[in-house]
């Protein structure tokens, strides 16, 4: 009795999860702009990594003396930091 | 200096123009005199495709390390939709490091290997005054890092990606590829990613590895030089340790609205292998604080993070402002939580204004712990790096970027990054420690400068 409530809770879990999904990316469809609309959109600065040599720098910096990184991009590796 | 009178329309070799470039952002940036400005100008005609940039940076904590460091990089697009990029980067190391050990009413002294022939091994002894924080001052290292990466595209909507990245130290050597794709959706107004990255690094510090929760050992302590030879051997098993790393991330890139997009990404990473740092040391106390021992840490050989990131930036009348947090969790317990801000201002002369800030604060792994205390079971795992502790950290920088001729640019940035670790939950049993500070506070200076071409 127990293991079908569970497995009944799985079912509603994993169809209210593709529900969202479904619903995330119906909603993606009505947000955004048309491709005469992105001038602001293309300029440099709004890049997602509009300052890469910047983002390399601290992203060695806080790799070597924090104990988290990554997240934006691959944590990567590389060095015996002190 | 030949290469001022370099005729400008001879265009034939272009990978002499990648070379010239690269000569003269790295003169530009370095400022070598009057002829810098013939440089850069001759650079403006320059009719190679390739966008270049050098970068150089100060990293100074105070009383601790400092690294300068030089960045060349530079990307270039062929046909209508692929784009190579490189970098390349020397730095230094030079200062102290905290060793781990806890500072102590008297003066400590602490060994090091420095090297050896044909299985000898030197070691120094160094002092550390009473009531002053135990840091090693004999870091000195060397990188050299490059990287590359190539991006293109499959059909309209879908785009690949593929990249390598190999680092050089003295002791320390990594390398590590990526795989990505990428699929736009909706008028490119969804970009959906994945991508799939591994590594391996390898550390072959001087005299070995360290094994972990084994003593540091004095030549004092033994009657011949041989002898503690043979004991130093014992304990350091293992010449070198490697790290095998593997790592997926999920992208999703929404554009909002003319003004704003949005970035979530999750990650999921794995290292295994040696985590430990050989050149750090827990101090083991008796029951009055006073220290007997120094113990290298210990660390386990597995540890797999996951991170939710999201970003957000929004275009303003005249500036842009942006917004990230990060959300790391691993199975050493820690937790972080990253925010990012920036917010850039536009001159009406195309300069700009970008002050900076970042809040960060990271809980302690399981395992970590200022000091150990004689009398009490020695744990599996230990380690007092303050890195790996619980912390609050706080960057404050502002950026100046200036529009020069010819479509150059020159940028400075100057931050200030302090980090402040939190008292943890300390090993019961001992007598009181007050008036030592077992938590100091670590402060940075960064300072950036670089010109793109």
């Amino acid at each position: 009795m127990k293991h079908r409530a569970i497995q009944g809770a799985f079912v509603v879990f994993r169809l209210t999860t593709i529900l969202s999904f479904s619903f995330y990316i119906s909603a993606c469809a009505n947000l955004g702009v048309e491709a005469w609309d992105r001038d602001l959109l293309a300029k440099p600065a709004m890049a997602i990594n509009s300052a890469p040599l910047d983002q390399a720098i601290d992203d060695h910096i806080y790799f070597s003396k924090e104990a988290s990184s990554g997240g934006k991009s691959f944590a990567g590796g590389g060095c015996g930091c002190n | 200096m030949q290469l001022i009178n370099r005729s400008i329309s001879n265009k034939a070799d272009k990978n002499n123009h990648l070379v010239e470039k690269l000569a003269l952002a790295a003169t530009a940036l370095l400022g070598a005199g009057a002829h810098s400005q013939d440089y850069v100008k001759d650079a403006a005609d320059l009719a190679s495709e390739w966008n270049i940039a050098a970068s150089s940076l100060l990293y100074s904590e105070i009383d601790r390390v400092s690294a300068a460091e030089f960045i060349i990089s530079g990307n270039k697009d062929f046909h209508d939709t692929g784009n190579f990029d490189f970098k390349i980067v020397l730095d230094t190391l030079t200062g102290s490091s905290p060793n781990g050990a806890i500072e102590q009413n008297t003066a400590q002294t602490f060994t090091r290997p420095s090297g050896g022939e044909e299985g000898e091994i030197t070691i120094q002894q160094y002092t550390i005054g009473a009531n002053t924080t135990p840091l090693d001052d004999a870091f000195q290292d060397l990188r050299v890092q490059s990287s590359f990466n190539w991006i293109d595209s499959f059909s309209e909507d879908y785009r690949y990606s593929m990249g390598g990245n190999f680092s050089k130290e003295l002791d320390y050597t990594s390398v590590s590829a990526n795989l990505g794709l990428e699929k736009d959706l909706f008028q490119k107004n969804t970009t959906l990613s994945i991508g799939f990255s591994g590594g391996s690094d390898s550390y072959e510090p001087t005299a070995g590895i360290p094994d972990p929760m084994q003593p540091m050992l004095f030549r004092r302590d033994f009657s011949s030089r041989s002898r503690f030879t043979r004991a130093f051997k014992a304990t350091r098993g293992n010449l070198s340790g490697s790290i095998s790393t593997s790592e997926v991330l999920l992208g999703w890139t929404q554009v909002v609205s003319r003004r704003m997009l949005t970035q979530f990404n999750l990650g999921i990473s794995n290292s295994s292998g040696y985590l430990n740092d050989p050149f750090k040391v827990i101090s083991l106390l008796n029951t009055q604080g006073a220290v007997q021992e120094y113990i290298y840490e210990g660390r386990p050989d597995q540890r797999t993070k996951k991170t939710f990131f999201a970003l957000t930036k929004y275009h303003l009348e005249e500036s842009v402002f942006d917004l990230s947090y990060r959300y790391m969790t691993d199975d050493w317990n820690i937790q972080s939580h990253t925010f990012d801000t920036h917010w850039l201002f536009f001159t009406d002369s195309g300069d700009f204004w970008q002050p900076h800030f970042r809040f960060y604060h990271q809980s302690a792994a399981d395992f970590y712990t200022p000091f150990l205390v004689q009398g009490n079971p020695v744990p599996t795992y230990a380690t007092s790096d303050y890195r790996v502790g619980e912390m609050d950290a706080v960057t404050l920088g502002l950026k100046y970027g200036m529009q020069l001729a010819n479509n150059h640019r020159f940028e400075m940035r100057l931050e200030y990054y302090t980090q402040s670790p939190i008292k943890a939950n300390q090993p019961t049993g001992i007598a009181n420690l007050d008036g030592l500070d077992l938590y100091p506070k670590v402060n940075a200076i960064i300072f950036q400068m670089s010109y793109y071409l």
